[in-house]
């Protein structure tokens, strides 16, 4: 049992930057490969719903924490609609970028990767709070996805234990 | 692909269903990669394959593992699911071949993003520049959908217990006021939630 978790451990810590580093790649890669916000978000989200269940949900949340997942959630939908706004302050359409930049195409792409980038930190965010939202619970009741992956738990236990002390 | 679907449907412990339905979705990903559309497949893998297996677990873990077994199955449902499922395979004959040119779709708005969307939008992946461009207002749809279904699963089960905001802003309300309003607008605001979460 403790060497699958050894395993686990190393192994995440291995591939989590990576995966990290894949989404931002998707996400600013969208424009010329496969890939978009979308997609780039909810990779970033596997990344931390990774890490929170093989190191415990209490530790992903030092990672990032609730609030902000959801003040990333928000942000993103913001970014969206205030991109279109702001192009109807500059006399085109809603969503219309071409008004954004000097040339349509440059107004495009800034408008393209602003929308695009909304998307990602909703998505990530979404997935993220959704992941934290479930898994609190569980927490809360009796941590059975902790218990399926990481038996022992040690690690978040002695870490709620300091947060109680600490207040 | 079709027999993991059928597996599906034979099985009872739903960790193990879970665990299939991402073998089925990873199968469908790799049935849109061969029909070359890599955007939708790269969707499929991440979110199919992915998220919601993760997600399933979670509500699992909330739940139970092992399906209830019914009562015999009766006779008009597998006649109704057997006449849905005949009215559905006779609706795809009517679809175009896989590649038709000649295809409504191929006939439509099609032809203009492919030769226009270089000039007049700009990235060489045409698929983001309709996304994000061309149906721009879909795709702020689609974000508030996701957003919204983010904001129901806080309103359903995010109050309940442990940490964050919504259960501090309860547990200060119900400390400042004692209480007689309370469960309304809460009653109120799972049924909101309820209805946002059918419509995503």
């Amino acid at each position: 049992m403790m060497i699958e978790k050894t395993l686990l451990r190393v192994i995440a810590k291995v591939i989590i930057p990576p995966i990290i580093l894949f989404s931002l790649y998707v996400q600013f890669h969208g424009d010329f490969g496969p890939g978009g916000g979308f997609q780039a978000g909810v990779i970033l989200a596997t990344a931390f719903i990774l890490y929170g269940l093989i190191f415990g949900v209490s530790i992903a949340r030092e990672a990032i924490p609730a609030g902000a997942t959801r003040i990333i959630l928000s942000l993103g939908v913001l970014l969206y609609a205030g991109t279109g706004v702001v192009s109807m302050f500059l006399g085109g359409e809603f969503l219309d970028y071409s008004v954004l930049a000097k040339t349509q195409l440059g107004g495009q792409h800034l408008g393209i990767f602003l929308v695009e980038l909304g998307v990602g930190m909703t998505v990530a965010g979404a997935m993220i709070t959704i992941f934290y939202t479930f898994a609190g619970h569980v927490n809360g009741a009796s941590c059975s996805i902790e218990r399926r992956v990481n038996p022992n738990g040690h690690a978040p236990n002695f870490i709620e234990r300091r947060r109680n002390v600490d207040g | 692909m079709t027999a993991s679907a059928f597996w599906l449907v034979r099985l009872r412990n739903l960790f193990a269903v879970v665990m299939l339905f991402g073998v089925f979705s990873l199968f469908a990903a790799a049935l849109y990669l061969v029909m070359d559309a890599v955007d939708v497949a790269f969707t499929e893998a991440a979110v199919g394959a992915g998220i919601s297996t993760v997600l399933m677990l979670g509500t699992l873990a909330l739940t139970h593992d092992t399906e209830k077994v019914h009562k015999k199955p009766s006779p008009i449902s597998l006649i109704l699911v057997l006449i849905t499922g005949g009215v559905l395979v006779y609706g795809t004959f009517d679809m175009p071949r896989y590649g038709d040119k000649n295809a409504p779709i191929h006939q439509h708005v099609a032809n203009r993003y492919i030769e226009k969307s270089g000039q007049e939008v700009g990235p060489p992946n045409i698929v983001t520049s309709i996304l994000a461009s061309y149906r721009g207002y879909d795709t702020l749809g689609e974000t508030a959908v996701v957003f919204t279904a983010a904001i129901g699963v806080l309103a359903i089960i995010g109050r309940v217990k442990g940490q964050g905001m919504p259960t501090s802003m309860h547990a200060r309300r119900r400390n400042e006021e004692d209480e007689p309003e309370e469960a309304a607008p809460d009653a109120q605001d799972a049924q909101i939630s309820t209805d946002q979460e059918t419509k995503s």
